[in-house]
């Protein structure tokens, strides 16, 4: 069972009173972006084996989207936060970094492993 | 006119608990800045109440003001004033950035009395229902089996549950069989 906490009514909501809403932080390509940009928008996305941020909606509660970052194998959450961001806020990275040392996830990584970091 | 009828009609049920669909009540939707002075003298002016806290329910002899999210409280008001009271709010709040909607006819309203009522209330939503986490004043959304709901919990540990309208007769048979007087767990 996946418990997120909600961060905008507090709520340890269990999985049942959640939404799943896919991969977070998405780059929107629409309208007057090349037919690559816009296959990829719509279709690639991250299946990773680890540290995961996905976007969730606290849909029988206080109906908000929000944020959660989590490993994909143990399901271990190491947070949630802000709808109202375009990328994983410090203080959620520096927690991954230090469970999941030399981490990464598309461009955003481990920022005290260089070498770890996918380019 | 003809005369309003509430969901199944004040419809009651007594097993380990008593299920008693409410009758008519007078809901407002109401979103806006809960920061704003204007917002907040407009609430305290309808229901008699400053904004609740995150998941809180407050309440005055005229009425009461729910928690719902972040930029949403549902204010509850006699069912014949509410009319009023929604012209009312909207002239306090005009200029400013909000929504109010009269409600009461699209939501249903419950209540659960006796000791078991956490208990009835605990098989079928998914909330911590301990006296000492869930007391008098809190309020949560939730899902009840497979509804969304709200519910609060009064001073005469009361349980309050509201619905929308089109599930009553779902959630009416889901209390009564979770207050059933044979299945009872005993954990609160
Ligand atoms: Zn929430």
């Amino acid at each position: 069972m996946l418990i997120l906490e909600c961060p905008y009514c507090g709520v340890k909501a269990e999985e049942s009173e959640l939404s799943a809403g896919g991969e977070a932080h998405l780059t929107r390509f629409g309208p007057g972006s090349s037919d690559d940009e816009f296959h990829d928008y719509l279709f690639v996305r991250e299946n990773p084996k680890g540290v995961h941020f996905e976007r969730w909606r606290h849909a029988n509660g206080c109906g908000k989207w929000f944020h959660a970052a989590r490993c994909t194998m143990t399901l271990e959450v190491f947070g949630t936060y802000s709808a109202q961001t375009t990328e994983p806020p410090q203080e959620i990275k520096d927690v991954i970094t230090a469970k999941r040392p030399g981490w990464s996830w598309r461009n955003v990584s481990d920022e005290t492993n260089t070498e770890g970091q996918r380019t | 006119m003809s005369d309003p009828v509430s969901a199944l009609n004040g419809k009651t049920y007594s097993g380990s608990a008593t299920v008693t669909e409410n009758g008519l009540c007078g809901m407002i939707v109401l979103r806006g800045t809960f920061t704003d002075t204007v917002f907040q003298q407009a609430v305290r002016d309808i229901v008699g109440c400053d904004v609740p806290d995150i998941r809180k329910l407050v309440r005055s002899e005229i009425g009461s003001a729910a928690w719902m999210s972040p930029d949403e409280l549902l204010l509850l008001v006699d069912y014949s004033q509410t009319e009023a009271k929604l012209s009312a709010l909207r002239l306090a709040l005009a200029g400013t950035h909000f929504m109010a909607e009269n409600v009461s006819d699209a939501r249903a309203c419950f209540t659960v009395t006796g000791a078991a009522g956490r208990e009835v209330l605990a098989k079928i939503a998914p909330v911590d229902l301990s006296p000492v986490v869930f007391k008098s004043g809190d309020f949560r959304r939730t899902r009840f089996a497979q509804i969304a709901a709200a519910f609060w919990l009064d001073e005469a540990d009361t349980f309050h549950i509201i619905c929308f309208r089109s599930v009553a007769e779902y959630m009416f048979n889901l209390l009564k069989t979770s207050a059933h007087p044979n299945a009872g767990v005993g954990v609160y």
